[in-house]
């Protein structure tokens, strides 16, 4: 397989009010091979959509991108491109799915010209071509009777609609790589289960790799390759899927496991974690699950790296050392 | 139906606003179509006796103290103020736009440079700056007169468009379309401008009202459209003399204009209210 985004030490900062800077994102590295889905799994203001929009630059001011982080697509420094460079990249190597599709599209304008804004953005074609190719993406997203779609306002369509709008948008250009930041949140269970087979049909047959970003474990069993788990700005957990699911070891992994109702197994109590995710503002030296997790011990009070737990298979706990955080 | 152009319906829909709507409408049918039916506003009649007749059937508004017909000079006055005020206006709302924009989206410097530019031109009082180009000239074209209100009419707006534009850089749909790598000239345009019609509507309403009245006071000081030329402001300023005994050729056109300028300010209330709710 080849490899298509590599990201390496992200660190992102934004001011905390007293003169000093707060990173939200802390030294993430991750990579996508092409063809795959990785999904990033975290609770909210863990950092994983502030790292999906660092991809492309887009991190809002006053905050930034802090020096020696790397983002590469292939060949390209992502973060060195500026002006028009760095619009060329956006949309054609990389397309991005937002949260909520009742705000992400323009209130203002048809659906149709949506689509082809990103088609024109990129490549030289005529207004026809551009309205003829949104036909085509429109029903390869499902949208039915797409031909009276294309004229219809965001309002006009329901969530599940609007997202798979989104969708086509995204696809406008061709990207290689989709960052999908919570595609499903903002949509019925029903309709969530729909969009997820659309995503995953469109990394089949267009050979695209899929980073989805999302809080839910649910939807990552049996669609994900590989899963991330972010904590506190950094990643904690990363392994095959089938394999974290069997094996979660870092405990955060392990309490988020327990605090989602099975539907199979013995009837169990649901073990939320206690406490709740501190700030950035208030990490805690060493590692940062440390005050809420019910293994920690005393080598905790030192921040630990990912070590490796099995092949393919690391962690950021000094238990990896020991294998005794299994269980 | 057209989302942007939601605050126009809504408008309609309240009292103030449809009848600020109808009375301009009436006014600008008037200015359009009135000058071709009625006598000669400029041309002083040689007639003897005719000066500062009350109002009457050959003369409804009466005659001033050159002989000629008030009416007609009221109608074609209102020709050449809405003109003005309109051409002003839209001068001001294009500059305005463009540099509310520009600063909102650029951000950083430019937007500071912006910024800081309108605090000094806000500080500057509008009415003594146009006094003091004014009185250096003999005569005034019209086209200077709209240029001159139009270029210093635009600081409030481009603030306001500013502020949308701040607001609407955080709708993710904004993001969505950098996302995509859409242009910034595109994004501006298609995504930007569209979204601040509603309150540049609303300004533009407002501004035309506020020129007609400075455009009346800088004729009413000889400054604005100078005479033969009928303006309500120039017409009041000949009527001075003779208020007490013929007060129908200063009052007449004093109507004009607080009728106009209360239907603008009527329907750009209900507009701003239609664009805003919570300010209503």
């Amino acid at each position: 397989m080849s490899r298509v985004l590599e990201v390496e030490n992200l660190r992102i900062s934004f001011p905390d009010g007293q003169g000093g800077r707060l990173y939200p994102v802390d030294g993430v590295s991750f990579s996508l091979e092409r063809g795959e889905t990785l999904a990033l799994v975290g609770e909210s203001g863990c950092g994983k959509s502030l790292t999906s929009l660092a991809l492309l630059q887009l991190i809002p001011p006053p905050g930034r991108i802090e020096s020696g982080s790397t983002v590469r697509l292939g060949d390209i420094d992502v973060l060195g491109l500026r002006g028009e460079r760095l619009r060329q990249i956006r949309g054609r190597r990389i397309g991005m799915i937002f949260q909520d599709p009742m705000t992400s599209l323009n209130p203002v304008f048809k659906v149709g010209d949506q689509i082809a804004e990103g088609i024109r953005a990129h490549f030289d074609v005529s207004r026809a071509e551009a309205r003829s190719r949104s036909f085509n993406l429109l029903q390869e997203v499902g949208i039915p009777d797409a031909r009276s779609r294309l004229d219809a306002y965001p309002h006009q369509l329901s969530g599940g609609m609007r997202q798979r709008v989104m969708i086509a948008i995204a696809l406008a250009a061709e990207p290689e790589i989709l960052v999908a930041d919570e595609p499903t949140t903002a949509l019925d269970v029903t309709v969530q289960a729909q969009i997820l087979e659309v995503l995953d049909r469109l990394r089949a047959t267009r050979g695209m790799a899929v980073l989805l970003i999302t809080h839910d474990l649910g939807i990552v069993a049996g669609r994900a390759d590989r899963v991330a788990v972010m904590y506190a700005g950094q990643i904690v957990e990363e392994a095959p899927t089938a394999r974290l699911f069997a094996r979660p070891s870092h405990p955060y992994t392990q309490g988020l496991f327990a605090s989602v109702p099975r539907l199979t197994g013995p009837v169990q109590r649901l073990t939320p974690i206690g406490g709740s995710v501190p700030p950035p503002s208030a990490w805690p030296a060493g590692c940062r699950f440390r005050p809420r997790c019910p293994k920690a011990f005393e080598k905790s009070e030192l921040a630990p790296p990912l070590l490796p737990v099995e092949p393919d298979h690391r962690m950021r706990c000094w238990l990896a050392e020991t294998g005794g955080a299994r269980g | 139906m057209i989302p942007a152009l939601d605050p126009l319906t809504r408008a309609w829909r309240s009292p103030q606003g449809r009848t600020g709507a109808l009375v301009l409408a009436a006014i600008l049918l008037g200015a359009a179509v009135g000058p071709t039916l009625l006598p000669d506003p400029v041309a002083q009649p040689d007639v003897i006796g005719e000066a500062n007749l009350p109002p009457s059937v050959a003369h409804p508004f009466g005659t001033d103290h050159l002989s000629r017909d008030v009416l007609s000079r009221v109608v074609t006055g209102a020709r050449i103020s809405l003109a003005v005020a309109l051409l002003a206006v839209a001068l001001s709302m294009t500059l305005g736009a463009a540099v509310g924009l520009v600063a909102g989206y650029q951000g950083g410097t430019a937007d500071a440079a912006l910024m800081r530019l309108v605090d000094g031109a806000l500080a500057v009082p509008r009415l003594f700056l146009l006094l003091l180009v004014l009185a250096a000239w003999e005569t005034v074209p019209a086209a200077a007169l709209i240029l001159l209100i139009g270029s210093t009419g635009w600081f409030a707006t481009s603030r306001i468009v500013r502020g949308e534009v701040l607001r609407l850089r955080e709708e993710s749909y904004i993001r969505a379309a950098e996302a995509l790598g859409a242009p910034g000239g595109r994004i501006i345009f298609r995504h930007l401008l569209p979204n601040t019609l509603g309150p540049l509507l609303v300004a533009a309403t407002l501004g035309v009202g506020d020129v007609i009245l400075l455009e009346a006071g800088l004729s009413f000081l000889g400054l604005g459209i100078r005479p033969p030329a009928p303006s309500w402001g120039g017409m009041i300023l000949d009527a001075k003399a003779v208020l007490v005994t013929a007060p129908w050729s200063g009052i007449f056109p004093g109507l004009a204009i607080v009728i106009t300028v209360l239907s603008a300010n009527l329907f750009g209330d209900a507009l701003r209210d239609a664009v805003d709710p919570r300010g209503a």
